[in-house]
C-alpha cells in the first residue's frame, strides 16, 4: 500500500515539475561569471553623483595643454568650434531664441554627461586614450572655458560635487501624453476640415538637396 | 532642377511625366532599345545567361544600381558620425532590404570579430555574466518584425520644407525581422537585485554609445538580436549583436552591444542630455522622450518618384507607431481639407511599418498629397503647424508632422509647406 502511495507521489511530482518551473526563472547554465578584473576594464560609465569616476585629478592649467594638443583642432581654441564640429563653450541665454547654441555651459545638465562622454569617445578617433589625470584636466579646462570653474580649479572625485552646471534644471520628463493630449482623437475630421489650402514654402526654393554647402541644421 | 534625380528616375520622369505634357497622352514605354521589343527577340532570350554560383551572395540587378542609401554631406562634420538615408521611394511592402536600411553611426562602423565578441551583464545583479556569441545563439530565441526610426528623422523640416525627397525627409526609418533572445531572459540569468530600476546599454564602437533604459521596458519587449531578415546583422546595423527596443527612438537600439549595466537611476549620458532631448520654445527641454509617435509618408509619388502619367495611379506609402499597431491611414489630395481612408495591405504588426495604398484617377490637376496615420491608442498624426504650436521649431527630434507633396500638372512632385 505504501508503495502505491509513494509511486503516486512520484508521478505527481513528475507532472507538477514543469508547471512549477513556469513560475521560476530558468537557469540555462550558459555564459560564464565575469571576474572583477574583466569588469574593471569595461566599467567606464560615470553617473551625475560621481559614481564610477576613476581615481585621479587634473587642473584647468594641465587641461589647457591637453585641450590644445588633442581637442582644439576640431572644437576651436576657445571651444567655439572649428567648422561644423560641436561647439563647447558660450551660447548662454540662447536656448529660447531662434538660434539655440547648445554647449557644455549652456545646455549640459551634469558634469558626468561631459566627463563620461570624453572618457569613452574622445578624442574623436582615439577613444579611451587619455589617462585619468588627463581626463580630469581636460574636463576641468572645458568647464573653465564656460566660466563654470575658476582658473585654479582642480577636478577630482573629491571636488566633483562642487561643480554646478548652469542648465541643471533645464530638463523635464517626457510629458507628451499630457501636453499633447489633443492628438488623441477617435474621430478625426474627414470633410471640409480647413479653409482652402495655400502653398507657403517650397523645398526647391531652399535648394539644399542634397549637396548644398550652406545651411547647417538637423542631425547631430 | 536641383533634386537628386538618379538617371533611372530622370529618364522615367522625362519619358513619362514630361512626355505626358508634350503628347497629352499616357506614359511612354520605358525601354530605349527597339531591338529588345516585339516583334524582335532580345539577346537575353537568344543566348545563355550566367551559371549558378556566379554570385555566391546575390546582389540586385545592375539596372537597380541607383537604388541606394544616400547622404546629405552638409549635414554633418564627418562621415564617421553621420547618416545615410533609406531610399523609401524605391521600396514597397513593409520589409526593408538589409543593405538599404539607413545608417546612423557616431564613431564609424565597428568591425567586431564574432569570435572575440563578448556581452557583459553586471551591476545590480546576483551574478555578473559574460556571454559569447555562441552562448547567445544557444539560448531560446524569438522572431519579431519592428520598425526602427531615428529620433531626428524629419528633423531638418521643423522650420519649413527643406529637403526635396522622402529619402531625405523620412529615410531614417527601416523595418526588418529580428531574431534574438529576450533581454529579460538574459537579465534573469544574472539575477536582478531588488533595487534594480534602470539599465545602461553600451556599444563596442568608437563612440561606445551609452543610453539609459528603464528596467520596465527592458523586461517588457526588448531583444538582444543577432539576425535581421534571417541573416546575421550587417556591420552597419551592429554586427554581431544589437539591442532592439521596439517603438523607441533608434539611438537606444545600441549597436555592437558589449555591456549592460543594471542600476537604480538613469545615467544622463551625453546622448540623453546634450543630444536626443527636445528643446522647446521656452528654452527648457523634454528628456527621455523615447517613444516614436504615429507617423506616415507617401513614398510614391514623391519628389524622387514623380507621377507616371494621367489616369489610374496608385498612391503608396508607409505608416508606423511606437505606441502599438497602426489602425488606419487616411490620404488627402487637397492639402488636408478632405480625407479618405487608405487601404492597408499586408500584415499589420505591433510597432512595425504598414504599407498603405490609395488608388485614384489623376486628370492632371495639381494635387497636394498628404497622409495621416492613426494608431490603436487613438493617436492621430498631427499637422506640422499643430506640432510647432506646442513645441516651437528648435526641438530637432520627434517631428512626426503630416508631410505635403505638391504634384504639378507635368507630374513633377515637390516637398512643400501649406498654410
Amino acid at each position: 500500500m505504501s508503495k502505491w502511495v509513494s509511486l503516486a507521489a512520484a508521478l505527481l511530482l513528475l507532472f507538477a515539475a514543469p508547471a512549477l518551473a513556469q513560475n521560476k526563472v530558468r537557469n540555462y547554465g550558459i555564459g560564464h561569471v565575469a571576474t572583477p578584473a574583466e569588469i574593471a576594464g569595461w566599467d567606464i560609465d560615470v553617473r551625475p553623483d560621481g559614481e564610477g569616476a576613476p581615481p585621479g585629478h587634473g587642473s584647468v592649467k594641465e587641461g589647457e595643454k591637453v585641450y590644445m594638443d588633442k581637442c582644439a583642432a576640431c572644437h576651436g581654441e576657445f571651444g567655439e568650434s572649428a567648422g561644423r564640429w560641436p561647439q563647447l563653450a558660450q551660447g548662454k541665454g540662447t536656448l529660447a531664441t531662434g538660434n539655440p547654441v547648445k554647449t557644455v555651459g549652456s545646455y549640459f545638465p551634469y558634469l558626468s554627461s561631459v566627463f563620461d562622454y570624453i572618457r569613452r569617445a574622445m578624442p574623436f578617433g582615439d577613444a579611451e586614450s587619455l589617462t585619468n589625470d588627463e581626463l580630469y584636466a581636460v574636463t576641468a579646462y572645458v568647464l573653465n572655458l564656460n566660466d563654470i570653474v575658476d582658473d585654479k580649479f582642480v577636478l577630482s572625485k573629491e571636488t566633483w560635487a562642487k561643480v554646478k552646471m548652469p542648465n541643471a534644471n533645464g530638463f523635464y520628463d517626457d510629458d507628451r501624453e499630457k501636453t499633447e493630449k489633443v492628438f488623441w482623437n477617435k474621430n478625426p475630421c474627414m470633410k471640409d476640415c480647413r479653409p482652402p489650402v495655400k502653398i507657403t514654402g517650397h523645398a526647391q526654393a531652399i535648394d539644399v538637396t542634397p549637396e548644398d554647402k550652406g545651411k547647417k541644421a538637423g542631425v547631430e | 532642377m536641383t533634386e537628386p534625380m538618379d538617371t533611372t528616375t530622370r529618364r522615367r520622369f522625362l519619358t513619362g511625366a514630361a512626355g505626358l505634357v508634350a503628347a497629352g497622352a499616357g506614359a511612354q514605354a520605358l525601354a530605349d532599345n527597339p531591338k529588345n521589343l516585339p516583334p524582335n527577340v532580345p539577346d537575353w532570350t537568344r543566348s545563355l545567361g550566367a551559371g549558378v554560383g556566379t554570385k555566391p551572395y546575390g546582389v540586385p540587378s545592375k539596372y537597380e544600381k541607383d537604388v541606394i542609401r544616400r547622404t546629405v554631406p552638409w549635414l554633418t562634420a564627418t562621415p564617421e558620425s553621420s547618416v545615410a538615408f533609406t531610399p523609401l521611394h524605391e521600396l514597397d511592402g513593409i520589409i526593408t532590404p538589409n543593405g538599404l536600411c539607413f545608417e546612423r553611426h557616431h564613431g564609424g562602423i565597428a568591425e567586431v570579430d564574432p569570435h572575440d565578441y563578448r556581452l557583459m551583464i553586471h551591476g545590480l545583479v546576483d551574478k555578473p555574466l559574460i556571454f559569447t556569441l555562441e552562448d547567445i545563439k544557444r539560448l531560446p530565441r524569438v522572431n519579431k518584425i519592428y520598425f526602427l526610426e531615428c529620433a531626428a528623422n524629419s528633423g531638418m523640416e521643423w522650420r519649413g520644407a527643406q529637403l526635396n525627397g522622402c529619402q531625405y525627409t523620412h529615410g531614417m526609418v527601416h523595418c526588418v525581422q529580428y531574431t534574438g533572445v529576450p533581454l529579460k531572459l538574459l537579465l534573469e540569468q544574472a539575477g536582478l537585485k531588488p533595487n534594480a530600476k534602470w539599465i545602461l546599454a553600451e556599444g563596442a564602437d568608437a563612440a561606445a554609445m551609452d543610453r539609459s533604459i528603464p528596467l520596465e521596458k527592458a523586461l517588457d519587449d526588448c531583444l538582444v538580436a543577432y539576425r535581421m531578415n534571417g541573416e546575421m546583422l550587417r556591420p552597419e546595423q551592429g554586427y554581431p549583436v544589437r539591442l532592439v527596443v521596439p517603438g523607441w527612438q533608434g539611438n537606444v537600439w545600441v549597436k555592437w552591444l558589449r555591456r549592460i549595466k543594471v542600476g537604480d537611476q538613469p545615467w544622463y549620458t551625453r546622448e540623453e542630455t546634450s543630444k536626443y532631448t527636445d528643446l522647446l520654445a521656452d528654452g527648457r527641454a523634454r528628456k527621455f522622450t523615447y517613444v516614436m509617435d504615429a507617423k506616415s509618408v507617401i513614398t510614391s509619388p514623391s519628389p524622387q518618384a514623380p507621377m507616371l502619367g494621367k489616369g489610374f495611379t496608385v498612391i503608396s506609402g508607409i505608416a508606423w507607431s511606437g505606441r502599438g499597431k497602426v489602425s488606419r491611414v487616411d490620404v488627402s489630395l487637397d492639402g488636408g481639407r478632405n480625407w479618405r481612408a487608405a487601404r492597408i495591405d499586408g500584415p499589420v504588426f505591433d510597432k512595425a511599418l504598414v504599407r498603405f495604398y490609395a488608388e485614384i484617377e489623376w486628370n492632371g490637376e495639381p494635387l497636394l498629397l498628404q497622409s495621416r496615420a492613426m494608431d490603436e491608442t487613438g493617436y492621430v498624426q498631427p499637422t506640422k503647424d499643430t506640432l510647432r504650436k506646442i513645441r516651437g521649431v528648435n526641438s530637432i527630434y520627434h517631428n512626426n508632422g503630416i508631410q505635403t507633396w505638391s504634384v504639378k500638372a507635368n507630374g513633377e512632385v515637390e516637398n512643400v509647406e501649406v498654410g
